[in-house]
């Protein structure tokens, strides 16, 4: 077995999607890797996206962002049904530009809490960007079997959005 | 195909421990990458040294976000390199370090670390400035308590072919 395998792609098609998921998700890897390329289609220039495991909508996600714009910085956080994916272009920014965006979830077939780790840069050629960092915890003992990624706001994810699931294997 | 991503050893802590070390570490990558899931017994900082070096030869620069504030410091001449402060809520915290050429006998070693926390994201960069020498040894530890039963540290090399 390779170290780093690719468990799953899902590319969005003409239409756009709601959510993207990436469902039975094989327990037999260490860690999880997720790489995403994102739009969205409401008319503002950014828009945060979410992240909920195994269909748990209850209040049991937390997370701290650490953001920069190209020109200030802030950080905030929540405590809610989701952790924020970071940002994404929508139709209002620069056209045929998408965020991107990486997250590292180790030992989630284990019976801990989740410890999420996120890098997300939505650049724009353009007056505003977007760069964060976040760290997330999904308060939960289960073990992840099914992602789910959605853009804020009830909009979809635009055609060609994609997003991969890889396994990261100790052996 | 070989492989460029290989694990080089991986710890689960079967009972509580204040530092796991990664020894005899393979000289056979070009660089690094560390990741650790950890929960402490206390609200400590977690620190990493480099070939057992307790010298003053670590320093950092970093980002942090504690949900409410975005800031930015730097630590010089420390006897570890911080991998991330404490955590008062104890939960299970993931970070990710990469440490670059660490092979080489003629230059100091830099590092660029993710932590994340319940109570903050941040970014560091480190360098490790010890008369230069490949790193051998990794100690990943707290000053006080321990990290719980659970805690994984798991090391990959990274080959450039």
């Amino acid at each position: 077995m390779a170290t780093f395998n690719l468990i799953q792609t899902v590319t969005v098609g003409a239409g756009g999607a709601a959510t993207i998921n990436f469902t039975s998700i094989p327990q037999i890897y260490t860690d999880l890797i997720v790489y995403l390329s994102g739009r969205y289609d409401n008319a503002v220039s950014f828009n945060a996206g979410a992240l909920r495991f195994n269909n748990d909508s209850g209040n049991n996600y937390s997370y701290r962002v650490l953001r920069g714009n190209g020109s200030s910085v802030d950080s905030f956080s929540g405590t809610t049904s989701y952790i924020e994916f970071g940002t994404n272009q929508g139709s209002g920014s620069t056209a045929n530009i998408f965020g991107s965006h990486s997250a590292y979830i180790p030992n989630y077939a284990g019976s801990t809490f989740k410890s999420v780790s996120m890098d997300q840069v939505a650049e724009n050629n353009a007056i505003e960007t977007r760069m964060q960092l976040t760290s997330g915890l999904w308060s939960s003992t289960s073990a992840i079997t099914l992602i789910t990624i959605f853009p804020g706001g009830g909009y979809n994810w635009v055609q060609y959005s994609s997003a991969s699931l890889y396994g990261i294997s100790k052996t | 195909m070989d492989k460029t991503y290989e694990p080089i050893a991986t710890q689960t802590l079967g009972s509580a421990a204040a530092s796991v070390i990664f020894g005899s570490i393979p000289q056979t990558y070009t660089d690094l990458v560390l990741i650790v899931n950890t929960q402490t017994s206390s609200n400590v900082n977690v620190f990493m040294r480099f070939n057992e070096d307790t010298s003053s030869n670590y320093s950092d620069t970093r980002l942090v976000g504690n949900g409410s504030a975005a800031s930015s410091g730097r630590l010089t001449s420390q006897t570890s390199a911080i991998i991330i402060s404490g955590d008062p809520s104890l939960n299970f915290s993931t970070y990710k370090v990469d440490i670059f050429n660490y092979t080489n006998a003629t230059t100091f070693k830099t590092f660029l670390i993710r932590s994340n926390t319940a109570d903050r994201a941040a970014s560091l960069v480190g360098l490790w400035r010890a008369t230069p020498a490949a790193i051998s040894t990794i100690n990943i530890r707290v000053d006080t308590g321990t990290f719980n039963t659970g805690s994984t540290f798991t090391l990959y090399g990274i080959k450039a072919a």
